[in-house]
């Protein structure tokens, strides 16, 4: 344990055996400054865009029918924020299997919720109203 | 497979890698080259997995509450059930739980234990503060008669934000463990490797609880 917090491993690298590890100073460690400030940023970011999502509601904010894309637009970039301010998920070479699994989850998420609703929704339409129905038998 | 050869050169252990150092070759961490990742990085891999098929499950109970949104059986639809002050609270203390958790982090990689447990614990206060507004909410729409039995909207709305609750109490349970084996154990290797899969499952419940309080409640409160 040394006293020189700036010498340790970054948020990113939770875990990191680097307290008793290699030798030091071969490999930049960003300083607590640095990772502090990316959880805040993303913190800034995060409570913008809630407050956004929440404030959007009013209809003197944003013309009627376009909330409901406003709405999504907000929380897909509020995911995006805090995958990348507080989990780290980047574009280094560590992280590709972790953005080509998310990728994966991404894919049958979309499959799972798109699909569902665009089944159901044409089971609907296709359903025989209660009451033709009844005539039909009455008939 | 091609070890670099620089660093072999250099006389360092091409097979501690992941983390090269700066004058050996990290672009080939992640590829296969230089031997295995570290283990940090399979673990956290490994939980990733995990969470993203727990996103998967949460998609299946958001796409039935989107289904189900009309199907209200004469009883209350979102309009008349929610309190969105009550929402955007719960919203700040999850997100603000969500940055404690990890500050928490940044403590845990310098092995401060003073720091970890101080935002552990407001990371825990801020999971209970939600889980009781939570439970209010349920508890008030059951007393009005809006329980879960009544629709099948009303079914899909418990069944998914219910979820997500058991979640938050699962990873309390979780928090308050790892509180207890920070000093208990130190900071060994494995139980921050535990606490790298805490963080990755505590923050992923904050993304999920954004699609929560973006489509059941928002989009819901809008939908006639």
């Amino acid at each position: 344990m040394s006293s020189d917090p700036d010498e340790f491993d970054a948020g990113s690298r939770v875990g990191e055996d680097h307290v008793v590890g290699g030798p030091p100073g071969e490999v930049e460690h960003p300083t607590l400054r640095t990772e502090l400030r990316g959880y805040l940023i993303g913190l800034g970011l995060a409570a913008l865009l809630s407050a956004a999502s929440f404030w959007s509601l009013d209809e003197h904010v944003i013309y009627g029918p376009g909330i409901v894309m406003a709405l999504i637009v907000f929380g897909l970039a509020q995911v995006g924020v805090h995958l990348v301010f507080f989990l780290h998920l980047t574009t280094s070479p560590d992280n590709t299997n972790n953005a080509l699994a998310l990728a994966f989850g991404v894919l049958i998420v979309s499959l799972v919720f798109f699909g569902s609703i665009w089944v159901m929704y044409h089971l609907n339409q296709s359903q025989v109203p209660a009451q033709a129905l009844l005539q039909m038998r009455g008939g | 497979m091609s070890v670099p050869s620089n660093a072999l050169r250099a006389g360092r252990d091409p097979y501690h890698v992941g983390h090269a150092p700066s004058t050996g070759a990290p672009e080939y961490t992640g590829h296969g080259g230089g031997g295995p990742a570290p283990k940090r990085i399979v673990v956290g891999y490994g939980f990733w997995i995990f969470i993203l098929s727990d996103v998967v499950l949460f998609s299946c109970f958001f796409a039935t509450y989107t289904v189900l949104i009309h199907a209200r059986n004469g009883g209350p639809g979102p309009r008349e059930i929610f309190d969105l002050h009550g929402t955007a609270v719960e919203t700040a203390c999850l997100l603000l739980s969500s940055f404690t958790c990890g500050l928490a982090s940044l403590a845990v990689a310098r092995h401060n234990l003073l720091w970890t447990e101080v935002t552990l614990a407001i990371t825990g206060l801020l999971g209970l503060t939600f889980l009781g507004l939570e439970a209010h909410e349920f508890a008030g729409l059951v007393s009005r008669g809006a329980g879960p039995t009544h629709s099948a909207f009303l079914t899909s709305f418990f069944a998914l934000v219910g979820c997500h609750g058991v979640h938050v109490s699962a990873g309390i349970l979780w928090l308050g463990t790892m509180m207890a084996q920070f000093p208990a154990k130190g900071f060994k290797e494995t139980i921050r490797h535990r606490y790298l899969c805490f963080s990755l499952f505590w923050h992923a419940l904050d993304i999920i609880w954004v699609g929560i309080f973006t489509v059941v409640y928002l989009i819901g409160t809008i939908t006639p």
